[in-house]
């Protein structure tokens, strides 16, 4: 269970690379989990090719939530906007290393709904696009 | 450290008996240290077995039944009744009306007294401190109704601020609605102080019970309450039914809540005749094993005493916050134990308050982290959530203890 805090959580929790704002953006959206009142804004950069140039997120959470949110911005640096679309929940338990109940799942994947309705230009972001 | 070990009020090591779940594993080897009674309580096997003897032996429709099953049904779920009623000092068991649970009960008093009682530009009273279940209701009728809420203010002590309640009280409202307990602060309010302030300008007032009722004795009388509503599953009981208790003259006056069976005397195609107290406002079949096992759990509490058990409470918490403020980085908040029940809510500095609980799990201490359904009052003191432990009568300083412990273990993945 303590491997739920591993050194990279714990790390990127107390040193994130990328938090912050990006004023102005190409890409900005936030929302909230409301079981635990995290919240969760991510700013892109993108270039005229559609590829993520600069990264930046902010807002409060857990250490789940912000070293998921750090540890997914840095995946995505260099990539295109094509690719950002095709990240799934896998690649995200993938890259935290962790296996998670269903309560700490919302935590893990604020990040990734909170990019996808920024990318898919949404005005709400939805559960299902991360399931 | 000091001696504050409780001098057993209570005899905690024969109440755990009663209660099988106090000795589940929540894992292989890891005891549950149950510290979540705010949310809801656990329930001891005289509740459980009464639930259960419910169906073996005595289940059926309650009222119209005219058969052996029916009868005993009916005295069974009007004796539930009878004991809620003594329980609070009701005038009479017909003042106390089954819900499913406070929400609920706050929801009927919006709705009916609400509804019929309070016009544009009204004035409703709440505080700073109540629970999502006693803000929403008033939110709704408020924007129905055009209703100017105002708040009672929460010292940065965590107590209300009755200085400018009496402020508040020169806008005439219709209807003052508090918290007895907060079930974020701990804060037990004067609610004799602030219900006779209130009845001096005319006003009517509801009182949020959820927290109260389950830990210390409260008495409508005496407090001369015109509206309680409180739970059962926060006070040993089983879910699915709560109580609102109603002054008489407000509750025959009100209109009904909901439409149905049960809740009627005679109906004809295009009208109905409302029934008489309380069956007015109980509409269809109730959950009547769940009401037996709510007088269950009131014949519990008042065996053990409830003087007792918050004399029990009292204690802990004082050792509880004693302890808690000895560690570095452990912020408590609310006022001092004598001003509070067993609720302990506290940030811990650099961690936030969802992975603090995470690794108390793994100690099998189970605590409720976020904003308990108190978000506005989180934003009083700026905080976006935090994380609580709970305490009740089957709870012991040696869990106190594995809190603590817990809490350490915690700063040191986080190494703060």
């Amino acid at each position: 269970m303590d491997d739920l805090y591993r050194e990279l959580i714990i790390d990127r929790y107390q040193n994130p690379l990328y938090r912050g704002m990006l004023e102005p953006n190409d890409i900005t959206f936030e929302d909230a989990n409301p079981l635990c009142g995290d919240e969760l804004r991510i700013d892109l950069r993108v270039d005229d090719k559609g590829i993520v140039r600069e990264v930046a997120f902010s807002g409060h959470g857990c250490a789940i939530s912000q070293a998921s949110a750090d540890l997914l911005l840095e995946s995505i640096l260099g990539r295109s906007l094509d690719e950002v679309r095709d990240i799934t929940k896998d690649d995200i338990l993938e890259m935290l290393g962790i296996e998670l109940g269903p309560v700490r799942l919302k935590c893990a994947l604020l990040s990734l709904k909170v990019l996808k309705a920024g990318v898919y230009g949404l005005g709400e972001a939805d559960d299902d696009l991360v399931e | 450290m000091k001696s504050l070990v409780p001098a057993n009020v209570l005899d905690v090591a024969h109440i755990r008996t009663d209660f099988p779940i106090l000795e589940r594993e929540v894992r292989p080897g890891v005891k549950v240290v149950y510290l979540d009674s705010t949310a809801t309580s656990q329930k001891p096997l005289q509740v459980i077995e009464a639930m259960d003897r419910f169906y073996r032996e005595s289940n059926a429709n309650i009222h119209r039944g005219i058969h052996a099953l029916a009868e005993e049904s009916t005295a069974m779920y009007e004796a539930a009744r009878g004991k809620i009623a003594q329980l609070i000092n009701a005038p009479s068991a017909r003042q106390v009306i089954f819900t499913r649970n406070t929400t609920e009960a706050i929801n009927l008093v919006a709705y009916s007294w609400g509804k019929a009682n309070l016009k544009p530009g009204d004035v409703v009273i709440l505080t700073e401190m109540e629970h999502h279940s006693n803000l929403v209701p008033w939110h709704m009728l408020a924007t129905e109704r055009d209703l100017r809420l105002e708040f009672i203010p929460v010292t940065p002590q965590g107590l209300l601020d009755l200085e400018e309640y009496r402020q508040l009280l020169g806008l005439n409202p219709r209807l003052i609605a508090f918290t007895h307990m907060s079930n974020v602060l701990g804060t037990i309010n004067p609610a004799a102080e602030i219900i006779h302030l209130a009845h001096k300008v005319g006003a009517i007032v509801l009182v949020d019970g959820a927290q109260s009722v389950p830990h210390f004795p409260v008495d409508v009388q005496e407090l001369d309450m015109d509206f309680l509503a409180f739970s059962s599953h926060k006070m040993c009981g089983p879910t699915g039914i709560g109580v609102l208790y109603g002054r008489k003259t407000l509750l025959d006056a009100m209109p009904p809540f909901l439409g149905g069976g049960d809740m009627i005397k005679k109906v004809s195609l295009r009208s109905f005749t409302p029934n008489e107290l309380p069956y007015k406002y109980e509409a269809g079949t109730p959950a009547i094993a769940e009401a037996i096992g709510f007088g269950a759990a009131v014949d519990y509490l008042q065996r053990i005493g409830l003087d007792s058990i918050a004399e029990h409470e009292r204690e802990i918490i004082s050792y509880a916050l004693e302890r808690l403020e000895e560690i570095p980085g452990v912020t408590v908040y609310g006022p001092p134990a004598e001003h509070k029940g067993g609720v302990a809510s506290f940030t811990l500095a650099g961690v936030h308050a969802h992975d603090v609980a995470q690794i108390l799990d793994t100690d099998g201490v189970a605590v409720r982290a976020g904003h308990h359904c108190a978000m506005p009052l989180h934003e009083r003191f700026h905080l976006n959530s935090t994380t609580r432990a709970s305490f009740y009568l089957y709870n012991t300083v040696e869990e106190v203890d594995k809190l603590i412990d817990a809490i350490y273990r915690v700063k040191k993945i986080f190494k703060t």
